[in-house]
Order: structure tokens, then C-alpha cells, then sequence
């Protein structure tokens, strides 16, 4: 694939200074790896990751609540990707219980009305992509033993905390563009630094690094659209009104990161009943283990997966060490598996 | 999990649900988050439908979308 050569050429002309880029998108990662990206981009320039991949930044301690639920007799039912995320004992694909993997919301809801006698909870990871799709569910009344374990992130409050503190040296982001498909981008002007939504081509994906690098070079500041072909201004208000309908702005924890001031999610009292953190009393233990992973600084934008000692060897993805190597989005499973054909 | 893919409405269904068209595969979504009617194009992910587009843009972009996807299943079988 011929990719993107004139905006590759122009990006050359326009970079004159060391730049470094954020995305805070598993997608883009993938796309940029996939294409080969950062081997067409000016050597001044350089792409980190974020904390882009709802499945890397769920906490340990959430996962051990999910392994309590199975081992509690629950059956447990989540997306695929979360099935190997180690958490401090064990992991949803290895506990004793009845775990299955679901596509999404409505197949588990159909799992409880299948298994009226049991307690049937959805691990419910995702950004503001995912959080309408269980909110539009749980408006219509599912049955009583249906809960949710609720373990959605928000991305601006985290890339409000990173650029407060100001370890990662960043010049611009790449703004999430599913994210954005539902949310619109007005919430990010709050950030005065230059950001630009992009999509998953790598043609998108080169543009808006020249849009940033543009922005970038004239002292600019502001929000721009590299998407328009999906992501509009508003976004979708009839998901984001559903959202505010049943969730309201938690403080949590990221995995890597401490608690972030309403970057979380939490079920209004009129949705509680559906809250499987309450009904089941589940406490999520704070755990700090010492494994030699390094997931929490890549998840920040300070190391690359190959700064791991663990990369490739010990952490792979059939037996992975910390989460960024079991997701699809995770950035050392993507990093492993393009450098494994290059 | 992240998957966002463009289909086509084939058919609308009773109770919030679409029959939609992903080139060589059909299936049931959930059509709760946007206002559509046959012919359109959505973006879909974990089952429900959570943006209209464009025509031509869901014919475009189907095809990388599926490249990309493909790619990252075969690496988790392999
Ligand atoms: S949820 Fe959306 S923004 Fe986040 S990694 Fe997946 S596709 Fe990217
Ligand atoms: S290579 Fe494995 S151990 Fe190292 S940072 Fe990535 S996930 Fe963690």
C-alpha cells in the first residue's frame, strides 16, 4: 500500500523540532503499527500510546472481583478480550466458574432471562464508545438477577491528569475517533494544547499528525477534525443523553495510574439495583505488584513495550505478564506482533 | 472489544432491532442509540449501532476495517 507519500512528504517539510505525539487510542495503535507508520514519519517526530485501551486499564482489582463473582457462582459473562488479563491470583480464564464470553450487553441479558435461578453479571469495561450501549440496556428493564460490574473509564479526565503532570513532554494528541463518533469534540477544548481527531486509515492518521504539526509550528492550540466523515462536533447527543440518564462521574483508578477525579463511571440510585459491586458487596482490593512489568509507564507515554526486560520473552501474548500484552489494543501485544514480521 | 464496524440497515425489526449487512455477513443489532431508516449506513459496535454515516463512507471504509480486524484475529490464533 502506497501509504499517504505526499502527506509523509509534506510532514518532513513542516517538522523542524523535536515533537512528541499522544494518542490515546488501542485502534490507533494497531493501525499505526500495522502500516508502519512511525518508518514514514520525520525522525524529529514521535508517536507514544496512552492509556487508549479499556482492557489495559482496568485495575487488578477489579479483575479479582470478577474472579470472585465466578468463584461465587455467578456466571460471569465478558468480552473476550478481558478473559486472559491477569489479576492478582488468577485470571477470568482460568478461575473455577462459569465464565463465557459475549459481544456484548444483550447477549448477557439474554443469558439471565435463559438462567432465571442464577445470578448473571456483566463485566463492564468500555470508554465513552461502549458506555450508551449498556445505558440504552439497562433502561429496559432487565430481569432482577442481571447485574453489571461497572468498571467504564471516561478518556478526557485522564489526558487532563497527564498534562498536569507533565511527565510525558507532549506537544499534541490524537484524539480517539470512536470516542469522538459519540461524544463530538467539544469537551476537548477545554485542553489548550493542539489536538486532532483522526480515524484508522493510515492516510487519516497522517494527516492529522501534519494538521498537529502544522498546529504545532504556528503556536496553535486548538481542536480540529481529521474524521468528519463520522465524528461531527456534537457527536451522537441521543447516546450521550442516555448516558447521563443512568451513569453519573466517579473518581476511580486506572491500572498505572492513581484515582483520577471523575474519570469513572457510577449507576445512579434509580439503576443501583443493577450495580453488581453492591449487590454482592465486593470490595476492590488496591494491589501494587512487583513483576518487573512495566505496563503502567507505557500506559503513560514514558516507555515503549521494547524498554520491558520482559518483552518477548518472559511476556508473550499466550502467557502474558501484565494486561498490555493480552489485549488486541494493548500496545505490547501490537508492538510483539508487527515486529515479530518485520 | 473495540471494534467499530460500518453495516448497512437491511431491515428494521420489532423492539430496537436491525437486520444489517457487513458485506459478507448479516446480523441482528440494536438500533436503541440512532434514528435510521433502510438503505443507511451505521457504525457498529458491541452489537449496537452508535453512529449514522455517510453512504459512501461505510462502502469505503468497510473494506480496511475488515483487513485491520482480520489481522488482529488471526494473530489471537495463531
Ligand atoms: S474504546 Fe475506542 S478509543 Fe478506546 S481503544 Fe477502543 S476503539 Fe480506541
Ligand atoms: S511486555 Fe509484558 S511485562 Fe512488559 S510492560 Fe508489556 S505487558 Fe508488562
Amino acid at each position: 500500500m502506497t501509504l499517504g507519500t505526499d502527506i509523509a512528504q509534506k510532514l518532513s517539510e513542516v517538522v523542524d523540532t523535536d515533537i512528541r505525539i499522544m494518542h490515546v487510542c488501542g485502534t490507533h495503535e494497531a493501525a499505526i503499527a500495522k502500516y508502519g507508520v512511525r518508518s514514514v514519519i520525520p525522525p524529529q517526530m514521535k508517536i507514544v500510546m496512552g492509556p487508549g485501551c479499556p482492557v489495559c486499564i482496568t485495575p487488578q482489582g477489579e479483575i479479582d472481583a470478577a474472579c470472585e463473582l465466578a468463584e461465587r457462582g455467578c456466571i460471569v459473562c465478558t468480552y473476550g478480550d478481558l478473559l486472559r488479563v491477569p489479576g492478582s491470583k488468577t485470571s477470568l480464564e482460568h478461575v473455577k466458574g462459569d465464565v463465557r464470553i459475549v459481544q456484548g450487553i444483550t447477549k448477557a441479558v439474554e443469558i439471565a432471562r435463559q438462567n432465571p435461578d442464577k445470578e448473571v453479571v456483566f463485566i463492564s469495561v468500555g470508554f465513552e464508545t461502549t458506555v450508551p450501549t449498556v445505558a440504552a440496556t439497562l433502561i429496559t428493564n432487565p430481569p432482577e438477577n442481571f447485574s453489571i460490574l461497572v468498571s467504564h473509564r471516561l478518556v478526557p479526565p485522564a489526558m487532563k491528569w497527564l498534562m498536569e503532570q507533565g511527565e510525558a513532554d507532549l506537544h499534541g494528541f490524537i484524539l480517539p475517533g470512536h470516542v469522538c463518533a459519540v461524544m463530538g469534540y467539544h469537551e476537548y477544548e477545554q485542553f489548550k494544547v493542539p489536538q486532532v481527531v483522526a480515524g484508522f486509515e493510515p492516510e487519516d492518521i497522517l494527516l492529522a499528525l501534519l494538521m498537529l504539526a502544522e498546529q504545532i509550528k504556528n503556536g496553535e492550540a486548538k481542536v480540529e477534525n481529521a474524521y468528519p466523515r463520522v465524528v461531527t462536533y456534537e457527536g451522537n447527543v441521543k447516546a450521550q443523553n442516555l448516558m447521563k440518564e443512568v451513569f453519573t462521574p466517579s473518581d476511580v483508578e486506572w491500572r498505572g495510574f492513581p484515582v483520577i477525579p471523575e474519570s469513572g463511571l457510577a449507576l445512579k440510585p434509580e439503576f443501583e439495583a443493577y450495580d453488581a459491586q453492591k449487590k454482592f458487596d465486593l470490595v476492590y482490593e488496591k494491589i501494587t505488584k512487583k513483576d518487573g512489568c512495566i505496563c503502567d509507564r507505557v500506559l503513560r507515554g514514558l516507555a515503549d513495550p521494547s524498554d520491558c526486560k520482559l518483552f518477548g520473552k518472559a511476556c508473550t501474548p499466550r502467557v502474558p505478564v501484565g494486561p498490555c500484552m493480552v489485549s488486541h489494543e494493548g500496545a505490547c501485544r501490537i508492538w510483539y506482533q508487527y515486529q515479530q514480521k518485520r | 472489544m473495540c471494534i467499530a464496524v460500518p453495516a448497512e440497515i437491511l431491515e428494521i425489526r420489532d423492539g430496537n432491532v436491525a437486520l444489517v449487512d457487513y458485506g459478507e455477513l448479516q446480523q441482528e443489532v440494536r438500533i436503541d442509540l440512532v434514528d435510521v431508516k433502510v438503505g443507511e449506513f451505521v457504525l457498529v459496535h458491541v452489537g449496537f449501532a452508535i453512529q449514522r454515516l455517510s453512504r459512501e463512507e461505510g462502502l469505503e471504509t468497510r473494506e480496511l476495517f475488515k483487513e485491520v480486524y482480520k489481522a488482529m484475529e488471526e494473530a489471537d490464533h495463531a
